[in-house]
């Protein structure tokens, strides 16, 4: 996020949702926007495919079809622009490659935006007006924007809207990505990323490849990694002969599982750090026992990139071992083994860790954006946002206040461009996948926690009234999805929550996730897979699970 | 600025406080049941009377702004009688059952009673007798018969979480906490996240699977921050004899404040769940059949029940929920377990030690790297690790292995 939750909690005038399950992914956002919207009198636009919740305290829901968010930004930046409501100061002193923008935008009227995504025309002029009327507006996105194969333009396109309106540097405003995972900040600026080591100083950068090579006193390639899509096909391939997962579930949380499942079982060797067998398990051939977050120390970055602590309260069970023991140890017996010869010279050379604190402060040394975030202010409580440059710096809530972290914002124009696969005569309709309340990604934590269990035991498949009427399918009876790559069984909601010719499903059930259907169609930069659009056929299943448990 | 004198201490204040947050910030004690700093005041418990000086009556400080030249008495003696009326009426119809109240050292209506010397009340009159835990939501129990009608509940689900559960029905006498139209709470639009339980002064509203299982002296308090999503709320974990008992809001929690989520609340049990790893395990290939054996027989290692443990958490999938399988990726067979007092099949999972575990791991990434290099290798990090974790998984992919093919599931 480029601004921090509190300050959208309680300075925007106009709140703009678009791919985001607000209250049911980050609830406690969720709830702070219902408070900003009821007690503050806060502008609340949603755009979103579902009637999702949030949707019910909006004063504005813009159900769009999946995969045309481009259209439906620019088709607000049309408004915007043909009505003069953008912000010239802003746009003059702070961005460039505005004179590109107006073309590509010009052509989005609200009659054209209207055709493409299914929004009235009026609803696009009224939620133009709204956001120009109410400044400073704060946009909030997830991954209904990312995973898509245009993921990167839509990005681009939100970032665009903010800096038309003059909405970026300021409390209130801002592009504002709610990130998934407790720590999925942190893997990134940590580098658990193909291209750039930790802080995001690039692999291909010979500054920082220098930079580490001292550090680790060994030569590194400036050959970027492959990402998690890429590894999978090379492992298929033959070419990746060694997996090593930490606490993630690739076999529900990829998508096109025949072929993850296939890419596994060629796998020569995968080593697995995990809390329960889970169903990547299947295909280890080593596992190490992990501990859980309340049985380690250490600190997490939220979405807003602010570090905080993780302590431990509890011993993990058994001889589980927190994932830095384990990888210390590896480490420690590959050096005695002799498979890589760091120079001894090399400051931080060495798998010497005392404890979390130590690694840290290696971190800090070789992080710029971390050289701040010490114990020692952790400990005092300090608020500390990354960037973090130094012991004295007081970290950014805020980001690219006064001036973007590039220099001047960039303008980047992009056109509609339709999902890879759409619905045809075969697979007649669209599936968009997401999460629900009481569940979390591939499920192994919730499926065990017992109420959570006990609100929401089975995968449902969210489908509208007339596609079930056609179906011949009820509220509750089993139906058949299939998609091109296959076929999953899951009990049918019938709900108008969708729109006709559009289904819903989630992957936190092993056995009927959605990413069997989902389409591995990729953003060729952020190699995000398509998610939220592919095509599918359903058919009924067999009597429902009631009807079967009676005559059990 | 506005001067005022409480307890004649002369303080100055901010305009447009109220003479509770005046006393407050001038480190004067004024109790109250109904107030609380997150919440609207509403003055409804009377606990936080004061004297004010030409004022005809007692003022209720959370709802009366303080002036300038106000001189307020928090402790005269009609507004402590008044207090100890009120505690008295409250005890009236509460229950005698401080002894094996989950909030026992936990209730501010408690602490008041002690602090205020009230005498347990002799009454014949009528003492309500509602049905303990009423309501089929898994995470919140209800005791109706130690509501105190604070309605903190009611503006904790109002203006913390504004989902509108809870609200008052009936009059006088009657008049009952009730989630929307006297329902279920689930079926009021509930999210279950737990604010009303955590606003809750005394012990009307509890947090279900806590129940029985430690009170605030047993337990030890650790402060963490979330695993489930990004938005990184902090809270307590409450543990008592190495086990996560219950989580409590924090109020101090920079984020979140006292707010979270069901997930954040209840959903930590997994911790403990019977399914954790517990022993390093490696597949008997990578092994020797023989060391297998002798190790088994000498009780150090263990045959691991793979198809049991995948399926102790979920009911079995029936042939309907199975994946078909799709052709161009014919599925292999899980490894058979069944026979395994007769046969060691290779794929076998044992349940062996760390030292042999991370020899086999290390002997054959080193084994690796020297036949094919680093482009053998591929690493998938945890956004469910800690920074430090995932900063020397990151150290162990570039420098051990020399690859850069390390990414998770951030795209996911």
């Amino acid at each position: 996020m480029t601004n921090s939750i509190r300050d959208i909690a309680e300075e925007a005038r106009c709140i703009f949702i678009i791919g985001s399950n607000t209250t049911e992914q980050h609830p406690v956002i969720g709830a702070k926007i219902r408070r900003a919207k009821r007690h503050r009198g806060a502008k609340l636009i949603v755009a979103d495919p579902r009637r999702i919740d949030i949707a019910d305290y909006a004063d504005l829901h813009l159900q769009h079809k999946p995969g045309t968010d481009i259209a439906l930004l620019n088709g607000l930046m049309h408004v915007i622009l043909r009505e003069g409501w953008q912000d010239d100061e802003f746009i003059r002193e702070r961005t460039e490659g505005f004179e590109e923008l107006k073309p590509v935008v010009a052509k989005y009227t609200p009659e054209v935006v209207s055709e493409i995504t299914g929004v009235p025309a009026e609803d696009i002029e009224l939620a133009a007006r709204m956001m120009a009327e109410n400044r400073p507006g704060a946009l909030l996105y997830a991954m209904g924007i990312t995973q898509h194969t245009v993921g990167v333009p839509n990005v681009m396109s939100c970032a665009n809207l903010q800096m038309l309106l003059g909405n970026m540097g300021v409390p209130g405003g801002g592009v504002n990505p709610l990130r998934g995972q407790n720590n999925v900040q942190g893997a990134c600026d940590m580098g658990g990323l193909p291209n750039v080591y930790p802080g995001y100083q690039k692999v291909t950068d010979r500054a920082a490849r220098e930079k580490f090579e001292q550090a680790w006193g060994v030569s590194l390639s400036d050959q970027v990694g492959l990402t998690v899509t890429e590894m999978l096909d090379a492992a298929e391939r033959g070419d990746v002969r060694c997996l090593y997962i930490i606490g993630e579930n690739p076999m529900t949380s990829d998508p096109d599982l025949n072929h993850v499942r296939y890419s596994l079982q060629n796998t020569e060797f995968i080593v697995l750090q995990e809390l329960f067998f889970s169903e990547t398990a299947q295909f280890a051939d080593v596992i190490f026992p992990a501990a859980s977050f309340a049985e380690k120390d250490g600190t997490v970055t939220n979405t807003e990139r602010r570090i905080q602590r993780v302590r431990k309260a509890v011993d993990p069970p058994g001889e589980a071992m927190p994932d830095h023991w384990i990888i210390v140890q590896l480490a420690k017996r590959m050096l005695a083994l002799g498979a890589t010869t760091p120079d001894p010279d090399a400051p931080f050379a060495d798998w010497e860790y005392q404890s979390w604190r130590d690694i840290l402060e290696e971190i800090n040394a070789l992080t710029p954006i971390y050289a701040g975030v010490t114990a020692q202010r952790l400990d005092a409580g300090e608020a500390l946002h990354w960037p973090v440059f130094g012991p004295d710096h007081p970290g950014a809530p805020i980001l690219h206040v006064g001036k973007f972290t590039r220099g001047k914002g960039r303008f980047v124009a992009s056109d509609h461009t339709s999902p890879a696969e759409l619905p045809d005569e075969d697979y007649p309709l669209m599936l968009t996948t997401g999460r629900v309340l009481y569940h979390w990604h591939g499920g192994e934590m919730t499926h065990r926690a017992q109420g959570l269990e006990a609100m929401y035991p089975e995968a449902l498949v969210e489908i509208h009234p007339k596609d079930a009427r056609k179906a011949g399918v009820a509220d509750g009876d089993l139906i058949k999805v299939a998609s091109r790559r296959g076929e999953i069984v899951a009990k049918a909601q019938v709900t108008d929550r969708v729109e006709p010719g559009l289904i819903f499903g989630t992957f936190h059930f092993a056995e009927s996730a959605a990413n069997f259907l989902t389409n591995p169609a990729l953003d060729p930069q952020a190699k995000i897979p398509e998610y939220k659009v592919c095509a599918v056929r359903v058919e009924k299943a067999g009597s429902s699970l009631d009807e079967r448990a009676i005559s059990e | 600025m506005i001067n005022l004198t409480i307890n004649g201490e002369s303080i100055t204040a901010p305009e447009g406080a109220t003479i509770l947050e005046v006393a407050r910030m001038a480190g004067i004690e004024i109790p109250t049941l109904c107030h609380h700093p997150d919440l609207s005041n509403v003055g409804a418990c009377r606990m936080c009377v004061v004297s004010v000086q030409g004022a005809r009556a007692l003022q209720t400080a959370c709802t009366t702004p303080a002036a300038d030249g106000m001189v307020v008495d928090t402790m005269s003696e009609d507004a402590v009688e008044t207090r100890k009326f009120v505690l008295e009426m409250l005890l009236t119809d509460h229950p005698n059952e401080c002894m094996t109240c989950e909030v026992n050292g936990d209730c501010e209506l408690q602490d008041l009673v002690y602090d205020y010397g009230v005498k347990w009340p002799e009454h014949n009159g009528q003492r309500h007798q509602w049905e303990i835990n009423p309501d089929p939501n898994p995470f919140i129990f209800i005791d109706r018969n130690k509501c105190i009608l604070c309605s903190r509940c009611i503006r904790a689900c109002n203006e913390i979480q504004n989902r509108d559960v809870w609200n008052f029905a009936y009059r006088g006498f009657q008049t009952k906490l009730v989630a929307g139209a006297d329902q279920f709470m689930l079926d009021a639009g509930c999210e279950s996240c737990g604010q009303c339980v955590a606003y809750c002064p005394v012990g009307a509203l509890y947090d279900k699977m806590s129940i029985g299982l430690g009170r605030v002296n047993q337990i030890t308090k650790v402060r963490t921050t979330c695993s489930y999503c990004g938005v990184g709320c902090n809270f307590d974990l409450n543990v008592r004899d190495g086990r996560i008992i219950r989580v409590t809001s924090a109020a101090d929690a920079p984020v979140n404040g006292m707010a979270l989520c069901v997930k954040g609340r209840y959903g930590y049990d997994y911790v403990h769940h019977p399914d954790r790893l517990t022993r390093p395990l490696v597949r008997a290939k990578w092994l020797g059949r023989e060391a297998v054996e002798e190790r088994i027989a000498a009780g150090e290692w263990a045959i691991f029940d793979e198809a049991k443990q995948r399926l102790t958490h979920r009911r079995p999938p029936n042939d309907a929920q199975t994946p078909i399988p799709n052709t161009q990726y014919p599925n292999t067979q899980y490894p058979n377990t069944q026979d395994l007092n007769t046969q060691l099949p290779p794929d076998t999972f044992i349940a062996t030690d760390w030292d042999t575990a991370l020899d086999v791991v290390a002997n054959k990434f080193a084994e690796t790297k020297k036949k094919f290099g680093g482009d053998a290798f591929a690493l998938l990090a945890s956004a469910k690790c800690t920074n430090e974790e995932n900063f020397i998984f990151n150290k162990f992919t570039r420098q051990m292995l020399a690859t850069h093919s390390i990414d998770h599931c951030a795209r996911l």
